[in-house]
């Protein structure tokens, strides 16, 4: 798929494209009007001109355009809300533009299963569906199942794999699903704020395991609230604010400028 | 691709490049980029689906474990649910109504617990299929794969709680002194049609559930007019033998119950051709191949937004 054409040295190729994209979410019913059944009548009725009218509109990313190239390590930083995620989303392809183009390399994911997975079910089988869900064949999960397993660590405290995952703590749930959402390589690899899970053991493990996915991967995204995780990972970042790209360049010169900003 | 391990040297130099006069979209050309979420054509898009097999297998199997699994006597409920259902019925249509007008009581029980079952999978899925994008918009949000494996999956997992009830219902045909014959391999074509259908259905409900999840709360009212209208508890030709015959006709060539009649018909050796309309079969095969086509159709026009919430 990946034509890596011109990948000699010094050439600069490009993995990841934004032309001026523009992400607007649609919101039911927050609406400033009343919240009781007439007026939410009148808005279905009123619907026919137009624009649905009882629809909220949020316009969570305003014309970013940027190049990422092969080998870089990109950071996203800005206050909650600045559109950090929904720009990753766009660039996964999971949450269509309103306007502008996403041009990718590949097919870039997010790091992430959690929505695939069921409490109700066991361990063993949230590895098997999960590993599924993010499109990986049966063969490379039985591969890799004991290896997930074991970075996990569920098993050193007794046979919990095979137990529903309601019945694990919150750290060891979210240990088992960082192990399965990084057991898969990714052309273009999207970190969002994964990082701080489990225990002081396990993050160190997982911050490994994450330097280890950045080499194998083309172009790597980090949304971080942690300006130290972001200077030791990413080479360049984005300073998104209220939807808009303030700035773009070397690590330490945003960061500062941003710092300076938020005032710390 | 990950073979080309790219071992981390950052490949930013100051140096001009050629590109530098070139827009974002001339660029993407020149490297071979592809619009992300760009929705595939039609061919490229059913070989995605077919690699997501497991997928959509192992999610429609995991859906219908997860149901049970707080419940002490665990995936027996599977068994269990229908059964209790068929005996509701049995007490109220069978003992305490004597609605079995046209019909012995050894052909209207297991009559009606077939309707009742196979009314069920077709109402199931389609109320699922409204929820299948709407109800999983974090997993649409976090996962690249092809939309329509959640209400395929959903659908799925409906075919698979209805092959539980035909355990009941099998039993309750023999129950009422019809037993296995060839024609019972029916079924299996019948169920296929069916399925085909009801897949249909429920792509067709995904994406005007993803638009408007307000059909939640309307479904069950459509879905319970059907039911009615669709002979589940009653024979359509006798319940309105002294109605214009096109009323009956439109009834009995519904989907719903061309389907259910199949599938009694293979069953109940009381039940014969007589009680079914002509070229049955043929309506059968063109509404799972009408609905099952046009509903995957509709649903991949709209793959590149389920996103949007």
């Amino acid at each position: 798929m990946a034509e890596n054409i011109d990948n000699r040295a010094g050439a600069r190729v490009p993995t990841v494209i934004a032309d001026d994209v523009h992400i607007v979410y649609r919101v039911n019913a927050g609406s400033g009007g009343k919240g009781s059944a007439t007026a939410a009548l009148s808005r279905i009725v009123r619907r026919e001109k137009g624009e649905a009218r009882g629809v909220r509109k949020v316009h969570a990313v305003r014309g970013v355009t940027f190049t990422a190239y092969r080998g870089e390590a990109i950071g996203l930083i800005g206050t909650n809300g600045s559109g950090k995620s929904t720009l990753l989303r766009a660039i996964a392809g999971l949450l269509p533009a309103e306007s502008g183009k996403v041009y990718t390399d590949g097919q870039p994911s997010l790091l992430g299963v959690n929505a695939a997975l069921m409490n109700d079910l066991t361990g063993e089988r949230n590895v098997i569906l999960g590993g599924l869900a993010m499109g990986m064949s049966r063969e490379e999960i039985r591969e890799r199942y004991q290896g997930i397993v074991d970075f996990s660590g569920i098993n050193e405290k007794g046979d919990f794999i095979t137990l529903p995952m309601r019945t694990y703590s919150s750290g060891m749930a979210a240990r088992l699903r960082f192990s399965i959402a990084a057991a898969k390589d990714h052309d273009v690899l999207m970190i969002d704020e994964a990082l701080a899970t489990g225990d002081r053991r396990f993050q160190i493990r997982s911050e490994q395991r994450i330097r280890e996915l950045r080499k194998e991967a083309g172009t790597v995204f980090l949304v971080s609230h942690s300006n130290k995780s972001i200077r030791d990972t990413c080479d360049r970042v984005l300073w998104l604010e209220k939807g808009e790209l303030l700035m773009d360049g070397p690590t330490d010169e945003v960061i500062k400028a941003y710092e300076k900003e938020t005032g710390r | 691709m990950s073979d080309t391990t790219h071992d981390g040297a950052i490949a930013t130099s100051p140096t001009p490049s050629p590109d530098d006069g070139l827009s974002p979209s001339q660029l993407a050309a020149k490297y071979g980029l592809t619009v992300s979420g760009a929705r595939p054509g039609l061919v490229s898009y059913i070989r995605q689906l077919w690699g997501r097999r497991h997928f959509i297998l192992a999610f429609s199997q995991a859906k219908l474990t997860a149901q049970y699994s707080q419940a002490k006597l665990g995936q027996l409920w599977q068994v269990a649910t229908p059964l209790l259902n068929a005996l509701v019925y049995f007490l109220i249509f069978g003992l305490i109504l004597d609605a079995d007008r046209g019909f012995s009581t050894e052909v209207y029980i297991p009559f009606l617990v077939t309707g009742v079952f196979v009314f069920t999978f077709t109402q199931s899925s389609v109320m699922a299929g409204v929820r299948a994008i709407s109800g999983n918009l974090g997993l649409v949000r976090a996962l690249h794969f092809p939309r329509a494996s959640l209400p395929i999956s959903f659908a799925l997992q409906q075919l698979q709680q209805l092959l539980f009830s035909m355990i009941v219902l099998l039993a309750v045909v023999v129950g009422f002194g019809s037993y296995p014959s060839l024609s019972w391999l029916l079924v299996l074509p019948a169920l296929v049609l069916q399925f085909v259908f009801n897949t249909g259905l429920a792509l067709i409900m995904a994406r005007l559930g993803s638009k408007t999840p307000d059909l939640a709360q309307l479904m069950p009212f459509v879905m319970r007019t059907w039911l009615y209208a669709s002979g589940v508890m009653f024979s359509i030709p006798v319940m309105l033998a002294d109605k214009p015959a096109w009323i009956a006709d439109v009834l009995m060539y519904n989907p719903a119950a061309v389907y259910m009649d199949l599938i009694r018909f293979a069953l109940i050796d009381g039940y014969g051709s007589e009680n079914l309309p002509s070229h049955v079969w043929a309506a059968g095969l063109g509404w799972a191949l009408l609905v099952g086509f046009a509903g995957f159709v509709y649903f991949w026009k709209a793959e590149e937004r389920y996103g949007r919430g």
